[in-house]
């Protein structure tokens, strides 16, 4: 066969790689104590606030260390907590009650269209959009005079969703401004974030539309008028958290926990599901055992119905979930599993499904769909009979794997200490989860305190991704998140839409994989547009920056500028220009 | 293992020389569809048997006329009725297909079998540049925008030692401030940093091209109408730097959403999930055709995707991953109106492993023959290291 022939080259090409020994020398040397502040802040927060290094050295770097591993002991900056569950999901309507509910989902057609009809039409919007069985059945037998009533009050006038955008000046200019003026501020805002301005504003989108660019036109009228997009007001949650949290390391686990165990809003009843799943299935345990992280996110229904197990049925199987556990969750893709363990699995998960899908409903284990023949998982024999503790069974192999031990541990490396992090330190990693019977705080324990992760390898050599630059721009100038979603929208045009990544690998924990030029041109913008003070949704106090950008480097960079960012900044009098050159520099880049 | 830390290979680039415009040259545009598309509902062997017994939920209707129907084009194999767009340029002779083709590596992970299509080795996970980078040919005065991808990061395809940049939109695509846009050019062009010195040097070079192009307002030809969707729009953006003549060479453009394991096909054939991205496909790629006319001649497109998907349908009528698949090839040079590669059958005992379309061309046949044959570089063993034995398909004319 082909295959053969292709292969003879292949094997030949490879062990010649695999022969080639990494040097990992760098990895021995150490860093100063100045570096090792700097490094521990720049990997274990979302960046560097001003003061923070002083508030290190305060209670000593290994006390501050153990103390981002024990969050608990950490007290809450009040804006998160006051602030970060005002950004909610769409819920399937809770102001109906059950019974309501059951006569639009099933009762007689002309009773559920009277009943509909009856509501205010902001709340059979939110029917409509929240329900889509219902929509289904429903909406084709709506007065078209209704139907009309409906679409306005979910395309036009929601105020509330604009003043997340922009504020209530550039509201009434757009609206009674010139068009010459109105056009330019739309065109300076990311395309997104028109896009969705506009969407809230039919009449101000007629008349703007033709002077549009064409870029810009051909979104505009491709947007749904007035939707969200998925994932959104998860999103804005996660960027005010990011820059505001005190408890900074927790935050960057959920956002490496969510990325592993990783699923996109876009996709149908995940859009509902996907703030619970954070919230319940990844955040309590970023910090606790991997097996109880594991089981929390195969008994989510937001997993269950990503990778399609709620579907997959005795004698009619979908192998989606299967295969990802081991090659994305647990043994990684060469950790020595077969199609035939895929098959294998997916049948012992058969019946782990959800009690009524599309309205949200909760993990429900059906024995009647279940498999429940013997079974063979990587040469472990599951006897028949097992019921839901088949799928326990397979959560306990693989958690215990020692492919698992070293995949988890070459995965938080990557992500922590350098994009090919040493093999010993793999070891070291390795070994404490099998010791702790995979306790992951003691395995960042480890991490934390090996002499690899404050060594030159690993200072300084990962480039942040579009949302890391972002957040640690706006920590480094002591800004504030007025309104998150434009910089949500802006994160996305650089290649990291929050919450959307559909591929169930995640977004890259490598960070060469981030650099590109659109990208940099991204950076580089949205540095100078933060330190003028023109971020949409984002206010910056610049009384502070200094003009000298040697002073100013060390306030914004905690470290010297190269002396090509120096020389290119020259002498700009104006300090918000310096300091977004800085930001915008090859040097704030990196972390 | 994914990926080395060794220096990136631009360092060893020969510096071009900016300036006059380039010649026209000859274009491949590439496009993946990701996810693994179900090319066995795509192009539909509506001839065979088993393919109907396999699906009994999920088979294309034989062609019977119908606006559901299998258009049929051989009186084996048929398109999708949703791929209708595409019939003329089939039969203008402009659209080839290969069937049966694909990676020959055994992994149905999407992860490894995407990178193993963007690298050009199968099998090998520690390749860092892709093959289309390493379709160029070394040269002393090549365009910055010689080489692009369609959205906000390089794909693998284009990873390389020869410049490739990442476009996101043409008009996204500058520093809007101007003195921010000198200074920063200047920092990152002294930054002794490789990997943000060499990423800053090309996104500065192509920055000046792009903008020459954007500033200027473009109406496709002929009439065409591109969808709003991702490859719509990604297709007009090379065609305006196509027509422009700002010295592109090859391009690539992705569009996700392939991976129909549920619902792939609905009530009937042309609705549903697959229906609707392969209605956004042909007319995308017909509007492409019709924007470019006569400069086709010099634009070759080929599409692909990681792998097939299982012969038989699953118990939640969708399909999971699979082997084999299909690849259409349209443009210039390209002898179209026809179907190539060996029909390998869809009985169980030729089903690879008992469960998935079979492989009767390497991905890597078709791909070396259009970098051969339309790019002019004959260094096939060195585009795709490893592949010895070429065997071309015979899709482009002599």
């Amino acid at each position: 066969m082909i295959r053969k022939i292709a292969f003879v080259g292949s094997i030949a090409a490879f062990a010649a790689i695999l022969s080639a020994d990494q040097d990992y020398t760098a990895f021995t040397k150490g860093l100063t104590g100045d570096q090792k502040i700097l490094q521990a802040l720049n990997r274990l927060t979302f960046g560097p606030r001003p003061g923070d290094v002083e508030a290190v050295k305060k209670i000593g770097l290994t006390n501050w260390i153990d103390l981002q591993l024990h969050p608990e002991r950490i007290a809450e900056n009040p804006t998160v907590e006051t602030q970060a569950g005002s950004y909610a999901e769409p819920v399937p309507a809770k102001f109906l009650t059950p019974a309501q509910q059951r006569l639009l989902r099933t009762g007689p057609v002309d009773q559920a269209v009277a009943f509909l009809s009856s509501l205010p039409p902001d709340k059979a919007a939110q029917v409509l959009e929240t329900m889509p069985a219902v929509r289904t059945r429903l909406a084709s037998k709506l007065p078209p005079s209704f139907v009309a009533k409906v679409r306005s009050s979910a395309s036009g006038g929601n105020e509330m969703e604009l003043r997340r955008l922009i504020s209530p000046q550039q509201i009434a200019m757009l609206r009674t401004g010139s068009d010459e003026d109105a056009a330019a501020f739309l065109a300076s805002l990311p395309q997104d974030s028109a896009v969705q301005v506009l969407a809230q504003m039919p009449a101000v989108r007629k008349r703007l539309l033709p002077m549009l660019d064409a870029d810009l036109s051909a979104k505009v009228e491709a947007a749904a008028p007035g939707r969200p997009k998925p994932g959104d007001a998860l999103a804005e949650a996660k960027l005010l958290r990011a820059v505001e949290s005190n408890r900074q390391l927790e935050e960057v686990l959920v956002d490496f926990w969510f990325n592993h165990f990783n699923i996109d809003a876009s996709k149908g009843a995940d859009k509902f599901l996907i703030s619970e799943y954070e919230r319940d299935a990844i955040r309590p345990h970023v910090l606790g055992k991997f097996r109880d992280l594991l089981e929390a996110t195969a008994t989510s229904p937001a997993m269950m119905f990503y990778l399609d197990n709620w579907q997959s049925k005795a004698g009619a199987l979908n192998e989606n979930y299967g295969r990802e556990l081991m090659e994305l969750h647990t043994l990684g893709v060469d950790g020595g599993y077969t199609q035939k363990d895929v098959t294998e699995i997916a049948r012992c998960f058969t019946g782990w499904t959800i009690n009524q899908p599309r309205q949200g409903g909760p993990f429900v284990y059906r024995d009647q769909v279940h498999d429940h023949d013997q079974k063979i998982v990587l040469g472990v024999t599951i006897p028949a009979g097992g019921g839901k503790a088949d799928g326990e069974k397979v959560l306990d192999i693989l958690a215990h794997s020692p492919a698992t031990a070293r995949f988890i541990s070459r995965e938080l490396a990557q992500r922590f200490v350098a994009d090919d992090p040493p093999p010993a330190l793999l070891d070291r990693m390795a070994k404490t989860f099998h010791d702790t019977d995979g306790d992951i705080r003691a395995v960042l324990g480890t991490m934390f305190n090996s002499p690899e992760f404050f060594s030159e390898g690993a200072y300084r050599s990962k480039i942040k991704s579009p949302f890391e630059m972002a957040v640690s721009a706006l920590r480094a100038t002591g800004a504030t998140l007025n309104k998150p979603l434009p910089l949500v929208n802006q994160i996305a045009a650089m290649g990291e839409p929050l919450y959307r990544k559909q591929e169930p690998t995640g977004y890259p924990n490598a960070s060469q994989d981030w650099m590109s030029s659109s990208g940099l041109m991204g950076r580089m913008n949205l540095a100078m547009d933060l330190t003028a003070d023109r971020l949409p949704g984002v206010s910056v106090d610049s009384s502070h920056f200094a003009a000298n950008p040697t002073e100013s480097a060390h306030a914004l960079l905690l470290a010297d500028a190269s002396k090509g960012t120096l020389d290119a900044i020259g002498a700009q009098a104006d300090p918000q220009t310096v300091a977004g050159m800085l930001l915008g520099s090859p040097d704030f880049q990196r972390k | 293992m994914f990926g080395t830390s060794t220096a990136p290979a631009w360092l060893s680039r020969a510096l071009y020389a900016a300036g006059t415009p380039s010649p026209r040259k000859k274009i491949l545009v590439a496009i993946f569809q990701r996810g693994a598309m179900d090319g066995l509902n795509v192009v539909v062997p509506h001839g065979e048997k088993a393919y109907y017994a396999l699906r009994p939920n999920l088979a294309i209707p034989r062609p019977n006329g119908t606006a559901d129907s299998v258009i049929d084009l051989d009186g084996f194999f048929g398109l999708h009725p949703s791929l209708s767009p595409l019939k003329p340029v089939y039969d203008a002779g402009h659209l080839a297909i290969v069937h049966a083709v694909g990676s020959p590596d055994p992994t149905r992970s999407h992860f490894d079998a995407q990178d193993f299509m963007e690298s050009g080795t199968p099998g090998i996970k520690t390749t860092g540049d892709g093959w289309l980078n390493r379709a160029l040919t070394a040269e002393k005065s090549a365009s910055p925008v010689r080489a692009v991808g369609l959205g906000p990061e390089l794909p693998h395809a284009l990873r390389g030692h020869n410049e490739a940049v990442a476009i996101g939109s043409l008009n996204d695509f500058k520093v809007r401030d101007d003195r921010g846009a000198s200074a920063f050019q200047s920092m990152y062009e002294s930054s002794h940093d490789q990997v943000l010195n060499g990423t800053g040097r090309e996104a500065f070079d192509a920055v000046k091209r792009v903008q020459a192009v954007e500033k200027n307002a473009y109406t496709p030809a002929g009439g065409a109408r591109y969808p709003n969707g991702k490859l719509g729009q990604s297709l007009l953006q090379i065609a305006r730097l196509i027509k422009a003549n700002v010295g592109l060479e090859v391009a690539f453009t992705d569009v996700g959403g392939w991976d129909h394991h549920v619902n792939e096909v609905g009530a009937k054939s042309t609705v549903g999930q697959l229906a609707n991205l392969l209605t956004e496909f042909g007319q995308s790629l017909a509007a492409f055709y019709t924007d470019l006319g006569d400069r086709l001649n010099d634009v070759t497109v080929v599409t692909m995707s990681e792998f097939g998907r299982t012969a038989k349908e699953n118990g939640t009528r969708g399909t999971d991953h699979g082997h084999a698949n299909v690849m259409f090839a349209m443009g210039g040079g390209i002898k179209g109106g026809k179907i190539y590669g060996d029909w390998p059958g869809m009985e169980r005992e030729q089903l690879y492993e008992a469960r998935d379309l079979n492989l009767t061309t390497d991905f890597r046949d078709v791909l070396g023959e259009l970098v051969q044959r339309r790019l002019g570089n004959t260094s096939i063993s060195a585009v795709f290291p490893g592949y010895d034995q070429p065997k071309f398909r015979g899709l482009i004319g002599a």
